[in-house]
């Protein structure tokens, strides 16, 4: 059977997919940032599932406001990486698992969460920076990835609890995959920052501390912070922290917390990451 | 009634300010594709003038004015297509919405960051 090893939280700022990509992970700006990924880059050598179940958002590039799903599964064989306004990264072709997701997809439905099912995108930063902090410049992606996109571009996004709610509906349709399987799941976007405006600019260490703290030991009580409060504490993109609720979810019961990295800033944005792996 | 509207220096994007801003946000989704960039670059008032755009919109964009296109409906993560386009960065777009210089700015983000502060009034940004 399927089983979730491990749940991954990370940030996806796109500066840091150019820094990548541009070669500059050592320079002084940069370096503290990719030093915190050292240890995840190592451990995940030895520790590379098969699938990947990647939480993020789509920024305006797949979805334009014609269609916007709150929840949408990518059930195809491959995903490209997107031209976002720059050119593409040059990054790998990101291959999918259909047969894997089209199983989660019909168990999610049937437990009340409608996803909307998506058989051709492109996939932007939010999913391709987190490969690239995780496993660097490979020929190929060593896993197979199952794209999970969460609408939090226009308001409001799904509440903290829908997404920890859908994350135990998601491990319940991985523990149900009769394919012997070691899939992670990984939560991506945030921490605190905010992209517009005359308030943009914005970090909350304490916010960022006390969710950190919570994702690890208490992730109940996070799910009752209101929309509101992430917009006002966090930042108007801070709201993305929704998203690592869905990978919370999955792990379901208590984690061991194997590593914990967080740094401001990374252009304007609050970098936080975590792995976890669950106890039960 | 919505009750996140007194959030300082803050427009939230909801459906509101999608119906409002429909049209200049599919513009700048236009702007993912490498042909339409070229043209956009090659005259700017005649590509905006093929979207049904208000005239104030599209003058907003004429003046990369960001706030301004945030308050007519602009989202922020359309709106980098063109800051893109113009080879610029997050960071410069941010800067700019701000009212800080870009060396300013990158130092407050060095430093920590803007601190959040509780119940600051609107007025006091």
């Amino acid at each position: 059977m399927a089983r979730i090893s491990a749940g991954i939280a990370c940030s996806h700022v796109p500066a840091i997919g150019a820094a990548i990509d541009l070669g500059k992970t050592q320079e002084p700006y940069w370096a503290p940032l990719f030093a915190g990924f050292e240890f995840t880059k190592k451990w995940m050598a030895s520790n590379t599932p098969d699938v990947v179940f990647l939480v993020y958002n789509d920024h305006a590039t797949a979805f334009s406001l014609d269609i916007i799903p709150t929840f949408a599964i990518g059930c195809a064989p491959e995903f490209a990486p997107a031209d976002e306004g720059w050119g593409a990264r040059p990054v790998p072709l990101v291959r999918g698992a259909p047969e894997f997701a089209g199983h989660i997809a019909a168990s999610v439905i049937e437990s009340d969460f409608d996803l909307t099912l998506v058989n051709k995108m492109d996939v932007d930063h939010g999913l391709t920076v987190p490969l690239s902090l995780m496993f660097g410049q490979p020929k190929s992606w060593p896993c197979l990835v199952i794209p999970f996109a969460v609408n939090v571009v226009q308001y409001p996004p799904p509440s903290g609890n829908r997404c920890y709610q859908l994350g135990k509906a998601i491990r319940r349709a991985i523990d149900s995959f009769d394919q012997d399987l070691n899939v992670q799941i990984w939560g991506t976007g945030g921490m605190s920052h905010q992209l517009q405006g005359p308030r943009a600019g914005l970090i909350n260490k304490e916010f960022d501390a006390k969710f950190l703290d919570g994702i690890v030991k208490d992730p109940e009580a996070l799910t009752r912070i209101p929309r509101e409060q992430y917009l006002r504490e966090a930042g108007s993109e801070g709201i993305e922290l929704v998203m690592w609720l869905i990978m919370r979810g999955a792990l379901e019961g208590p984690v061991r917390e194997l590593h914990r990295f967080y740094h401001v800033p990374a252009s304007n944005t609050a970098v936080g990451h975590l792995i976890l792996e669950p106890q039960a | 009634m919505k009750t996140y509207g007194d959030i300082p220096g803050t427009t939230v994007f909801d459906a509101e300010q999608s119906r409002k801003g429909y049209h200049l946000n599919m513009f700048c989704m236009s702007l993912m594709k490498a042909a339409n960039r070229e043209r956009f670059k090659a005259g700017e008032r005649a590509y905006l003038d093929e979207w049904p755009m208000t005239e104030e919109q599209k003058q907003a964009v004429l003046d990369r004015d960001y706030n301004g296109m945030l308050a007519l409906g602009g989202n922020v993560y359309f709106l980098a297509k063109i800051f893109s386009t113009d080879g610029k960065s997050f960071q410069y777009a941010a800067a700019l919405m701000t009212g800080m210089s870009q060396e300013e700015y990158a130092r407050m983000m060095l430093a920590g960051g803007r601190a959040y502060e509780p119940g600051k009034p609107k007025e006091g940004v």
